[in-house]
């Protein structure tokens, strides 16, 4: 069977999975939630343990993502992420899940050009451009006369 | 209550998240991506800092955080020490949720593995 590129599109389009917006956004707006108030709670017992802002802040970041490795260890965060979408992906247990999956998953192909070079095929990009862009704003704000 | 604000907050950020992936087939590289820089732009600007004071997690837990984070580390690096503190502020930052996601990785990886995907 040969296909040119336009009914090629249209079997593409038959065979992904469709997303339900209206039960998709709901489902991420729940869980994103859910996520987000649980990071709150785990701050307000950072700082009634005595650590400053910033250093509660971080240990949140550490807390979630542990969570979100551990999920992922457990196979558990796949079946989530399946339900809750967005809702998962964009708080930092997204992140956290995107370099614990394919170390995971890439095992297989060897330890060092496996499991560490994969577990940066989504952390990687992140990283770029957020190095990038911090020392970009770092410049700019030095040029502005930040350091004064 | 701040509970109830960052609940909000952060689930409008993926509710709009996930009614931009549904329309556009953007990968979780791509996003993931554009929101830490956006993160770093939005504090650049001045935007971002109120709706932390606001929402508190609901806006540091979304990956705009790690953006903000960064960008604040930035700015008190480069305040102390100039041109230098552009280069470590941003990772210095950040630097305990980098290593916290790289090593326990690491260990799952050691410890677990993917099983059959089909």
């Amino acid at each position: 069977m040969k296909f040119n590129r336009k009914e090629y599109q249209a079997l593409y389009q038959k065979a992904s999975p469709s997303s339900p917006s209206l039960r998709n956004v709901p489902a991420a707006f729940v869980t994103g939630g859910v996520i987000c108030a649980l990071g709150q709670a785990l701050k307000t017992v950072f700082l009634a343990a005595g650590l400053e802002d910033q250093a509660a802040g971080t240990a949140v970041s550490c807390a979630l993502i542990f969570l979100g490795v551990a999920l992922t260890a457990a196979r558990l965060f796949e079946k989530l992420a399946k339900w809750a979408g967005a809702g998962t992906l964009v708080p930092i247990t997204g992140f956290a899940n995107a370099i614990a999956a394919p170390a995971m998953e890439f095992k297989t192909e060897g330890f060092v050009l496996g499991t560490c070079v994969k577990m940066f095929s989504i952390a990687g990009p992140v990283l770029t451009f957020g190095i990038s862009a911090s020392v970009i704003y770092g410049v700019l704000f030095w040029l502005l006369g930040g350091a004064a | 209550m701040i509970y109830l604000k960052a609940f909000l907050a952060g689930g409008l950020i993926c509710a709009l998240s996930q009614i931009l992936i549904d329309r556009t087939r953007l990968t979780p590289a791509r996003i993931l991506s554009a929101y830490v820089v956006l993160g770093v732009a939005l504090t650049g600007l001045g935007v971002w800092e109120p709706v932390v004071r606001f929402a508190g997690c609901g806006a540091t837990v979304p990956l705009m955080g790690f953006g903000y984070a960064m960008a604040q580390g930035v700015k008190s690096a480069v305040a102390e020490s100039g041109l230098l503190g552009a280069f470590t502020g941003g990772l210095t930052a950040t630097a305990g949720g980098v290593a916290a996601a790289v090593l326990f990785s690491l260990l799952a990886a050691v410890f677990f593995s993917a099983g059959d995907r089909s």
